[in-house]
């Protein structure tokens, strides 16, 4: 088996904040807003920078994603920066009018996703998040899993016109993609081959599927990994292929099972190509306060979930 | 100077081009259209500097409106039409199947002359703002324009903005506030009123400016007057006031008329209280 090296630990939101003083620095046209968390989205260079093309919102999130809108009237390319629970069901109307159904191209950049955020508990533990932004027409879903990929990610979604959500958390997790792989929108990537499963991952919870492969691959199991950093528009192709060879799946994700990317894919194999699927997922409830590798294990999405997954789901074959 | 004449001929014709377009497929929002139509005459025949026939996203280089009350989407496409932003003819087809010219307005459709979609209240302010903030980066002069009916100031995003719009200085936008008083349940001091309207934007940090929506003169010169306030370091908002259902007798001093056509006796009615000027879409 392919053995995936973690190369160092990093928190997705840095990425993303690296990637966006990387854009500012290559294209004029690239604008920033925070509702005041400049320092939990690691705007500060990205602001210190280009202060002409920085706007501190304040705590107005609504008006954030209004003058985001605005703001592409002219041609610049907006980027919004809070957490994913008040860049999402905060505001989701206004990104439903003035976003979506208008089809502006406005980032909406959402950090501390999912229940790794920690402490803060179930207010900012933000799950349904995916569900919400995939629904909408014209929303592109992405969800990178390390630091590198989402730098790519940021620097991929200033070249396609139109809205996208862009997924992202707090917690120091592990590199282990190539600084150097370009990001394609919508393109899953095979991390790990495999014949008698697929793990269909994303975001932390990739290098959660790799360590289950791994301890599966002791046991005889043989998992192929596959990275689903975009949810919307969804690999049909690269699932559909994964899951005809290896004949059934496992989604894992940081999310409520209900709308996100377990949800999808289970859509996917009804309509196109019907396999045994489970789901490693928040099933319908808040999160809480706590560590974030306490609340992982409590609420069912570590490593041994997975590895329990995919046995269960080897027995409906 | 402005023709006066004029503009009020064309203003009554976008009067009767509402009635029209909301009686054919009986479905709409006359009073806020016809108590609007001197409004959106004035601005579109006199006061913006625009191109209809090369109508662009972006408005670069050119003024901008947005009608953040979407609700008033019949006016606005009249007024649209009669500038030539599209075929008058293209009026019959308002609310029906297949239409570019939707319920509420939209970019979906790719309607020139609408750069967002508006209905959903309380938006328009904000993405003006953002449209004025784009302005600056870009070193364009010209002036954001919005609408926003008095009832939709209930919405708690408007006062985001306005705040925002005065701590950052954006003084190249002019808002105007459709101060008829009324909305879908009733007065709006009964549903819940706004108090000393003036001091409160002033208290924001807004320049205001007043004038009665419903006499061409005024308009025009409160939007001159509004003008000559931009770039001052202050945004500027002009609380105009109208009368909803306006010209035609029995839409005027009544809610009522705020989201329903007329029946086809009240049509013709409203039709001989309308006369055709500029010619019928």
């Amino acid at each position: 088996m392919k053995k995936i090296v973690s190369t160092g630990n990093k928190d997705t939101r840095s990425g993303f904040g690296a990637g966006l003083h990387e854009l500012g620095k290559k294209n004029p046209n690239v604008v920033a807003l925070c509702a005041d968390l400049i320092g939990s989205l690691k705007m500060e260079e990205f602001a210190k920078e280009f202060p002409n093309r920085f706007f501190q919102i304040g705590i107005a999130e609504a008006n954030m994603i209004g003058l985001a809108t605005g703001l592409t009237i002219g041609g610049k390319i907006p980027f919004t920066g809070t957490f994913a629970s008040f860049s999402t069901g905060r505001v989701y109307d206004q990104i439903r009018q003035s976003i979506a159904y208008s089809n502006k191209n406005v980032k909406i950049c959402a950090s501390h996703a999912g229940i790794t955020l920690g402490e803060d508990g179930a207010t900012h533990q933000m799950m349904e998040d995916i569900g919400l932004m995939k629904m909408l027409p014209n929303m592109t879903v992405i969800n990178p899993a390390d630091y590198n990929q989402t730098k790519a990610a940021t620097i991929a979604i200033a070249e396609v016109k139109g809205p996208v959500y862009l997924r992202f958390g707090r917690p120091v997790v592990p590199i282990f993609t190539s600084p150097d792989e370009p990001f394609i929108i919508g393109k899953a990537i095979t991390m790990i081959e495999g014949t008698d499963v697929s793990i269909f991952a994303t975001g932390h919870l990739l290098w959660k599927a790799i360590e289950a492969a791994e301890i599966l691959d002791q046991q005889g199991i043989h998992a192929e990994v596959i990275n689903i950093h975009t949810i919307k528009p969804l690999d049909d192709e690269a699932i559909l292929k994964s899951v005809l060879k290896t004949g059934c799946a496992v989604s894992a994700e940081e999310h409520m099972m209900n709308g996100g990317l377990g949800d999808s894919i289970a859509q996917l194999f009804s309509r196109k190509l019907p396999r045994p699927l489970e789901m490693v997922a928040v099933n319908d409830k808040f999160g809480e306060s706590g560590k974030p590798e306490e609340l992982l294990k409590k609420f069912g999405l570590d490593t041994p979930d997975i590895v329990e997954a995919v046995k269960k789901v080897l027995t409906r074959k | 100077m402005a023709d006066i004449q004029k503009l009020q001929t064309i203003a009554a014709q976008v009067r009767r081009d509402v009635i029209r377009m909301v009686h054919k497929p009986a479905s709409g929002h006359p009073g806020g259209s016809l108590g609007c139509a001197d409004f959106f005459t004035a601005l579109y025949f006199d006061t913006l500097s625009i191109d209809p026939k090369n109508f662009t996203m972006d408005g670069k280089d050119e003024d901008i409106f947005f009608l953040s009350n979407g609700h008033l989407s019949a006016v606005w496409y009249s007024v649209l039409a009669r500038k030539g932003f599209f075929e008058v003819s293209e009026l019959s087809t308002f609310r029906i199947l297949n239409t570019r010219l939707q319920g509420h307005p939209t970019t979906a459709e790719h309607l020139p002359g609408i750069r967002v979609a508006s209905g959903s209240l309380g938006q328009g302010l904000s993405v003006a703002c953002g449209a004025a903030l784009s302005k600056k980066l870009n070193d364009d002069h010209h002036l954001v324009y919005t609408l926003h009916g008095d009832g939709e100031l209930q919405e708690g995003q408007i006062w985001e903005a306005a705040l925002f719009a005065a701590a950052k200085k954006i003084d190249n936008i002019i808002s105007t506030i459709d101060y008829n008083g009324k909305q879908i349940d009733g007065p709006v001091d009964d549903v819940v009123s706004l108090g000393d309207l003036k001091a409160k934007w002033l208290a924001f940090g807004w320049d205001v400016v007043e004038m009665n929506g419903n006499i061409m003169e005024e308009v025009i010169k409160g939007f001159a007057e509004a003008k000559s306030r931009t770039g001052k370091g202050k945004p500027v908002v002009i609380i105009m006031k109208t009368e909803m259902g306006m010209g035609v007798d029995f839409m005027m001093g009544t809610h009522k008329w705020h989201g329903k056509a007329p029946n086809d006796e009240e049509f013709s009615r409203a039709m001989t209280q309308l006369p055709e000027t500029i010619g019928d879409f």
